[in-house]
């Protein structure tokens, strides 16, 4: 029977220096913080992550900013992170931003074995200026490439060892997304249950996704809940 | 009441029963707490929700609930969470009946600056874009000045625009204002000022309705 668990080190051992990796989440939620602390560890560099922020500073991607593993970011906010922002404009980093739903419609595309999309969106803004315009039906339309990457890093809540993935609440954001649009595809869980227990109507990403599936045995207090955030 | 919950109280208002509506960041947040049947509206957060229920506190807080704004909150019965490509399909696709945003400036004929501040302020584009440009109502709530009390409300944005045309109507704390084709007009004054006074502190000039002004 398929088992597509592994231990979190070979799974990663598969990330290599100026790789472009996907990162699940949106902040903490769905982001793979420990796989995030391990890769950080193994020591790759000139990396190109893709993520939808930057975390906050000292947590997840914010800490491979910080250690100077990072090339490059594409993303559509940061606001949350100074750090990342100051880095941004001393241009330690180099910052693609898209509109969150455009990057996230060219990571699916990517995944969906298109092209790229075509959109209106930011037509009359400063984003034409760097865009290929093409004309669909006499409208004007950007046409944006499909976003793909060498490796995803997701978070999810439970897995089967086939790597069928059920997310949490608004856990859920660019994971699935991202795990569609690379060529190696690493999940961290914090349950595995035996293959034929989840409901297949209830797989919210179907195995053949995934290619490894590493079961945390505990959370760090990066997955609880942040006392920033708390009323 | 703070300036910023009297333009959340009004703002509120503005929300039919069984509208689908999303809130930005700052003073959109407050608008719940004045709906006159929160339980009618549908509230979205483009992180992946669908009828997000008020905001938590307390200690049960979900560390997989947050909103776009990463606040904690709940869920309100009926709702349901999704990817980030649905999230934003609701939005591309109309089905977001009023948007709140906050600004930086926005202009007689309904541009909306509000993301990049060049050299200045660069947090990225978000949700903004989107929502601004497909929202079947863009309502823009914001305070009526800079904090150093220069105009917000211009007869053009000076800053890169979010969207063009956008905005329908605007709601500060000191007048609600809609955007039509004749221009600027002013529907309602706020009861703490005076016509006089909102001319003075509006960058650009604008129609109002003969006799009494409505107020709020």
């Amino acid at each position: 029977m398929i088992d597509k668990t592994l231990p979190i080190e070979e799974a990663l051992a598969a990330v290599r220096d100026g790789h472009t990796v996907m990162v699940g989440g949106f902040g903490a939620p769905g982001t793979p913080f420990l796989l995030l602390d391990h890769l950080l560890q193994q020591g790759v560099r000139d990396l190109t992550l893709v993520k939808n922020d930057a975390n906050e500073p000292g947590m997840g991607i914010s800490r491979l900013l910080e250690a100077g593993r990072v090339r490059a970011l594409i993303a559509s906010h940061i606001g949350l992170n100074a750090t990342a922002v100051t880095m941004m404009n001393r241009r330690e980093i180099e910052v693609q931003l898209y509109p969150q739903g455009i990057l996230a419609e060219k990571i699916r595309a990517g995944g969906a074995g298109l092209l790229g999309i075509l959109t209106d969106i930011g037509i009359d803004t400063i984003l034409r200026e760097s865009r290929q315009l093409i004309s669909v039906g006499g409208r004007e339309a950007i046409l944006e490439p499909a976003l793909r990457a060498d490796i995803a890093l997701i978070h999810a809540a439970t897995a089967d060892r086939a790597g069928n993935l059920v997310f949490a609440r608004s856990a859920r954001n660019f994971c699935p997304l991202m795990a569609m649009a690379a060529d190696r595809v690493i999940v961290e869980v914090e349950a595995v249950v035996p293959t034929g227990s989840l409901d297949p109507d209830g797989v919210h990403l179907p195995g053949a996704f995934v290619d490894h599936v590493v079961v945390l045995d505990q959370l760090t207090p990066d997955y609880g809940v942040l006392p920033q955030h708390v009323l | 009441m703070s300036y910023k919950h009297k333009i959340a109280a009004r703002a509120a208002l503005e929300v039919q029963p069984g509208q689908v509506i999303n809130l930005g960041i700052g003073i959109p947040t407050m608008i719940p707490d004045y709906l006159p049947q929160p339980g009618e509206v549908l509230i979205q957060a483009e992180n992946g929700i669908l009828g997000i229920g008020p905001r938590c506190c307390g200690g049960g807080e979900d560390r997989n609930l947050i909103d776009a704004g990463a606040n904690y909150v709940t869920l309100a019965a009926g709702a349901s969470c999704f990817d980030s490509a649905v999230s934003f399909a609701i939005i591309r696709s109309g089905r977001v009946d009023v948007s709140f945003l906050g600004t930086l400036q926005v202009s007689a004929n309904g541009d909306l600056a509000n993301w990049i501040i060049p050299g200045q302020m660069t947090p990225g584009i978000g949700g903004g874009m989107e929502l601004a440009q497909k929202a079947r109502r863009l309502i823009v709530t914001t305070a009526h000045t800079t904090r150093d009390g220069s105009p917000k409300i211009l007869p053009r944005c000076t800053l890169p625009l979010t969207a063009k045309g956008c905005v329908r109507t605007i709601i500060t704390e000191l007048a609600v204002f809609d955007v039509t084709p004749q221009g600027l007009m002013l529907r309602e004054l706020a009861r703490e000022t005076s016509l006089d006074e909102v001319r003075e502190k509006t960058g650009v000039s604008f129609l109002y309705p003969e006799g009494e002004i409505p107020r709020f």
